[in-house]
């Protein structure tokens, strides 16, 4: 493809305009229709009745507002590592590590709170996240440091992490942090009721949460559309070495760019401890990271549309909560109808590409 | 085997690479295909040995229609090229190069290919042995490698383009005996150049093409130069001088004696006065890159200078650019910069100091393709938390302005074309740059732009700053250098005023003849 | 030193169905694919395979079904990547995950169900030997298998004409192809034979080393068989190498919980992962630029076998890994 000049362009401005729509059209359409097509076969295959899976799975969450809290609380940690992970896609690496960076956020989160329980609760809460932040920043450098010192694979790097982070875990709660009488692997003591992040009435909905999270979000996407920094990070993860030859610190950056990863994956691991679990347990993550990671390939690291995806995932993961009891399926369908949305977007994404070489 | 082609076709995009063309290769007979960059030769071959498929026209093997799905077919039919940069695997050794996807007829077992290898090798003159790994191979021998499995696949008829140019003066020497004996044998040889004496030299035949047209068919060598010349050029041969010409990128044997003018170094003398301020000293400098080394170098650069590195691919030119630009820090010795002791500064002190360096391939490290030319210009501005998005919009407008580029400020430089390109990282280089070190500045460039990229070089010279440039092509250092370092096999030559060399001695230096005599 | 012996034996099958999925990973990686899918085709092989044995009461169908599974999910991972020009890592991790969840939602009715496994299969004669017939020869023909699939792969890659053509992919797509060698076509067979093996991986699993089936049954393996080829430097011998050692490490890991028992369990499962990519980053530590400068200026005595050391270790992946090939 050639401009030959730039009047050419201009002259066929509105054709362009036109078939852009389509396309916008067909790019958002497209995914649904074959997520939809796939689930429904899958539901088909244990003889549940689409409809009826569909209705939960869409509109569950908004039955009643315990459940809308609750889906707001998955939401936000989901935002958090959505809006972190445009960071590191922006800057070209696969950081798979972020459910490592999520329960490390959550274990530094801890630290505070067990140590000086009797402090104010606002002063304790911003001990924790910052403790949390860090916690995950320095999770983050310890695979950018092993991809760029080491030479090893940051999806590779991350995954040792992961599971390096989740023995951490599991040692924590069964070795020094065990509750009163007899350690269990569901989780260390529930922390005293005043240290819980100030919920709305009688919901599990903590205000604070979605603040967190919509501010963070909303400072990522400054960051990367107009602070030269973003520019640099893209450049680095469009091509590093020609990135480097314009004077950009390559590695500087992408190091930066997982660190700010790492820091909003542990202010998610924060949200994790003080507003929805309450505790440090095994799964503190709860899987966000890899939903997470999920909601950036659907979005190609735009961190605009990260709000709405991560909003009607959250929606899916709560709504299927209630398919065992309802329908006797399990939950697990919410994952597979958030991977097929994100494989179909894959496809129609390469037909698009295909159609437009033709 | 006779390959005639008929109405032939080919376009990418709106160019019209072939534009119908009708040939007739007779069998036994080595023939020419001439035209100077981008007039479509290669992509003539490529169609005739099925790495492209016609867009409309005949091709007929022997007088048969053949339809090529690809060049497998074409080896099956007979026909066989051997690319510029030859398509073998670094990783084998040549016996595996040469099993590889061969067809079972050819080598019904891997002792036999042994001594297929050794025996063709043997009778065409070539140095083989069967275990040395590809990698470890000049492209020379690579090229021969190529020619010996091709023919032991059963190629009839083989297709060589632009052969000579990486190779040594001997290797070449070699290749033509060989393929001389291929066409005594029966063989059909292609051979396409824009040389015109290894043309003369080798063809019996000898076609010119020109923006994708047939201008001469078939004609009997040897023919007159200037003919070819004007076939080659068509109307602007009218203006003929050597400066032209080497402007062009022929080669034209120079009578002895002759001086030949050069462009745009009238006033400066070859000799540097010795109160001209130095951008580039490097002392006593030894460093090593992969299997290439440079030892005890002495080299004073002043401003305002072009010079030309001349020598085999990975003699160590490469080398000797990256250690101007500070990408590559030396063992042992000192390099000064603008005076100053920059031994193991970091890039961007020597960006600092206004040292650009720009590499042969664009896309892969000199842009960043998917963004555009204002971004590129935000990239550019002093640090600051935010970029000046007005400004940059402004930088990029004036340097379409000024150096031509066909793209808008937004345009991502992807989309543009390779000179387009090659203008657009050179407007990014600061106007403040001081020394240029760039590789293969014009490598793919058709003969306007390659000329619009040089006197963009030259007007930066004009201000003062130095250029120091690798090329393959010998034209082009001896019309733009002001003095040329010879490079062969990691042994470097003096500073040589271009003055007092030729084409001729330049080829001979690079190949190595007399270098011992003139390296200090 | 019979106790020992029946550890390397236990070793030996612990190790089995990473050799599969690894040689399976290899195969797709020398011709040029990466297959991130590896966790999620194992975990959806392991559920496929063992419903269709519970069904049918037969072994082999279950591994059969698989194999199929493990082919389809390589197929899509084709599609999408060869033909249509997507990010191999992008697919991969995105099946990968598809395949977990799925194999979650569609197990969940085989959930701790006992079902049919590989019959025990000593080899008469040879199992009666001391030491070698127990470490080797008292085993199932799963495990036999594994034997030999390593032997097979590394003869196919190294010594056929086929292992020419496809190293050829994976190190210069264009010279394959100048050769007359369909690419993409190529690339989607080699990627959906490794697809196949990694599904009985899978199988390998849930029908004979933790038999049955549970929500998240082989978690993890499928990132470590993918790791353990890097480890391997794509080549079998090494790759399988790091197979047993990873299964050696699971199992030393078992026994230390026994002595160690202040420490908890779920630390000694993880351990084996985390060394794994220590030595990874190790290996790739030793042969970076950096360090081989430093070997460069040590005494020449020291050089030569240190140089041969580090590259001996550290390989560098197969040139064209993950890229696309297009045709001129």
């Amino acid at each position: 493809m050639q401009i030959q000049d730039a009047g050419g362009q201009l002259t066929s401005r509105t054709t362009y305009r036109l078939a852009d729509l389509a396309d916008y059209l067909a790019r958002l359409v497209l995914p649904f229709l074959g997520a939809l097509v796939l689930t429904t076969v899958v539901l088909l295959t244990v003889d549940v009745a689409p409809l009826d899976a569909y209705r939960i799975l869409l509109f569950g969450a908004f039955s009643t507002p315990i459940r809308f809290g609750d889906m707001v609380m998955l939401a936000s940690p989901l935002i958090l590592c959505a809006g972190g992970l445009t960071l590191t896609f922006a800057a070209g690496l696969y950081n798979l590590g972020i459910e490592g960076q999520v329960v490390l956020g959550a274990i530094a989160a801890m630290i505070p709170l067990r140590l000086f329980p009797d402090l104010p609760p606002p002063l304790l809460w911003m001990i924790s996240f910052a403790f949390g932040a860090a916690g995950g920043m320095i999770w983050a450098l310890l695979a950018a440091s092993l991809r760029l010192g080491a030479g090893v694979n940051e999806i590779f790097a991350g995954l040792g992490l992961n599971f390096l982070a989740s023995g951490i875990a599991l040692y924590l709660i069964l070795g020094p942090w065990r509750r009163e009488g007899s350690a269990s692997s569901s989780g260390t003591a529930l922390l005293p009721r005043e240290l819980w992040l100030p919920t709305v009435g009688s919901l599990r909905l903590a205000p604070l949460a979605p603040i967190i999270a919509l501010v963070s979000l909303v400072i990522v996407w400054w960051v990367l559309s107009r602070m030269r920094w973003g520019l640099e990070v893209r450049a680095v993860g469009l091509n590093g070495a020609a990135a480097d030859r314009l004077g950009v610190p390559a590695v500087k950056r992408m190091a930066q760019a997982m660190a700010g990863c790492g820091l909003l994956a542990g202010l998610a691991g924060t949200l994790q401890v003080l507003g929805v679990f309450h505790q440090l347990i095994p799964n503190i993550s709860s899987g966000v990271g890899l939903i997470g990671l999920l909601v950036v390939l659907l979005v190609l690291a735009r961190p605009i549309w990260v709000l709405p995806v991560a909003v009607v995932f959250a929606t899916f993961t709560v709504g299927s909560v209630q398919l065992p009891l309802t329908l006797g399926i399990d939950s697990s369908i919410a994952g597979v109808l958030q991977g097929a949305l994100v494989l179909a977007a894959l496809v129609s994404r390469g037909l698009m590409q295909r159609r437009r070489r033709a | 085997m006779e390959i005639a082609v008929t109405n032939l076709t080919k376009t990418f995009g709106s160019l019209r690479a072939n534009d119908r063309l009708s040939l007739r290769f007779a069998s036994g007979k080595i023939h020419g295909v001439l035209g100077e960059n981008g007039a479509g030769k290669s992509t003539l071959m490529k169609l005739v040995s099925g790495f492209l498929q016609p867009d409309a026209g005949q091709l007929e093997f022997d007088g048969q229609p053949v339809r090529l799905r690809g060049p497998g077919d074409a080896l099956g039919a007979g026909v066989g090229m051997v690319h510029q940069d030859p398509l073998d695997v670094p990783g084998f050794t040549a016996l595996e190069n040469l099993l590889c996807a061969a067809p079972r007829r050819a080598f019904p077992s891997r002792a036999m290919a042994r001594t297929t290898l050794t025996t063709m090798a043997q009778r065409l003159g070539f140095t083989l042995a069967p275990d040395t790994p590809v990698g470890a191979m000049t492209v020379g021998q690579r090229q021969q490698l190529e020619i010996v499995r091709l023919l032991a696949c059963g190629a009839r008829t083989l297709i060589l383009d632009e052969p000579t140019t990486g190779i040594t003066a001997a290797q070449a020497q070699a290749l033509f005996e060989a393929l001389r004996q291929l066409a005594a044998d029966g063989n059909t040889v292609l051979f396409v150049s824009h040389k015109l004496d290894e043309v003369a030299a080798l063809c019996d035949t000898v076609s010119v093409l020109r923006t994708g047209q047939l201008v001469g068919e078939q004609l009997p060598m040897p023919q007159p130069q200037q003919r070819l010349l004007e076939l080659m050029f068509g109307e602007r041969i009218v203006q003929t001088s050597g400066q032209a010409l080497l402007l062009a990128g022929v080669t034209v044997n120079e009578p002895p004696g002759v001086p030949v003018v050069h462009p745009g170094q009238d006033e400066r003398s070859s000799e540097a006065s010795p109160t001209t301020p130095l951008v580039w000293q490097l002392e006593q400098v030894t460093a090593r890159e992969g299997m290439v080394r440079l030892r005890n170098v002495d080299l004073r650069i002043p401003q305002g200078r072009v010079i030309g590195l001349a020598g085999l691919d990975g003699s160590g030119q490469q080398l000797l650019l990256r250690l101007l630009a500070g990408r590559l820090h030396p063992d042992s010795g000192r390099i000064l910069v603008n005076g100053v002791d920059m031994t193991r500064a970091r890039t961007r002190t020597y960006r600092e100091a206004g040292i650009e360096y720009l590499p042969a391939d664009r896309m892969r490290d000199g842009i960043v393709g998917a963004l555009s030319l204002t971004d590129h210009f935000a990239l550019l501005q002093p640090a600051g938390i935010t970029v000046d998005r007005q400004v940059a919009v402004q930088a990029a407008r004036d340097a379409i302005a000024a150096y031509e580029i066909k793209a808008t400020p937004i345009t991502p430089l992807i989309a543009l074309s390779g000179g387009n390109q090659q203008r657009a990282m050179l407007a990014l280089v600061p106007d403040a740059c001081r020394g240029l070190a760039c590789e293969q500045p014009t490598r793919g460039l058709d003969v306007a732009s390659a000329q619009g990229i040089w006197q963009r070089l030259q007007a930066r010279c004009a201000t003062g700053c130095s250029v120091v440039f690798a090329s393959a092509d010998l034209d082009e250092l001896m019309a733009y250098s002001d003095e040329i370092l010879v490079f062969f096999a990691g042994e470097m030559s003096a500073l040589l005023p271009r003055a007092t060399l030729t084409g001729a001695r330049l080829a001979e230096l690079i190949g190595g003849v007399g270098f011992e005599r003139s390296a200090p | 030193m019979n106790q020992l012996a029946i550890d390397l034996g236990a070793v030996l099958a612990a190790a089995s169905p990473l050799i599969f999925a690894t040689m399976g990973a290899l195969l797709s990686e020398r011709s040029g694919v990466i297959n991130l899918s590896l966790d999620g085709t194992i975990m959806l092989g392991a559920m496929g395979g063992f419903t269709v044995a519970l069904v049918t009461s037969s072994v082999p169908l279950g591994f059969g079904a698989a194999a199929l599974i493990g082919a389809a999910i390589a197929l899509i991972l084709c599609i999408l990547s060869l033909t249509l020009g997507q990010s191999q890592t992008a697919v991969g991790f995105v099946l990968a995950l598809l395949g977990i969840e799925l194999s979650s939602f569609l197990g969940a009715p085989v959930v701790r169900v006992p079902g049919p496994s590989v019959p025990f299969l000593p080899i008469p004669l040879l199992a009666d030997l001391p030491i070698v017939g127990v470490i080797f020869f008292r085993h199932n023909l799963l495990i036999y298998l594994s034997f030999l699939l390593v032997p097979f792969i590394w003869w196919m890659l190294f010594h056929t004409r086929m292992g020419l053509t496809v190293r050829a992919l994976g190190e210069r797509p264009a010279a394959a192809f100048a050769r007359g060698v369909p690419v993409t076509r190529m690339r989607y067979l080699m990627c959906i034979l490794g697809g196949a093996l990694v599904g009985i991986a899978g199988a390998a699993y849930s029908l004979d080393l933790r038999q049955g089936w549970s929500y998240r049954h082989t978690f993890g393996m499928g990132w470590i068989a993918l790791a353990i080829v890097i480890f391997g430097g794509w080549r079998p011998w090494r790759v399988a190498f790091g197979c047993y050692l990873f299964a050696a490490l699971e199992i030393v890991a078992l026994r230390s919980q026994r002595t160690m028992a202040g420490v908890p369990t779920q630390v000694f499962q993880v351990a084996p992962f985390v060394l794994m990519i220590l030595v990874l980053a190790l290996v790739n530590l030793v042969s970076s630029p950096q360090a081989l400068r430093r070997i460069a200026s040590l005494p020449p005595i020291l050089r030569g076998p240190v140089a041969m050391l580090v590259s001996r270790l550290a390989v560098a992946a197969p040139a064209a890994l993950g890229q696309r090939f297009e045709r001129p």
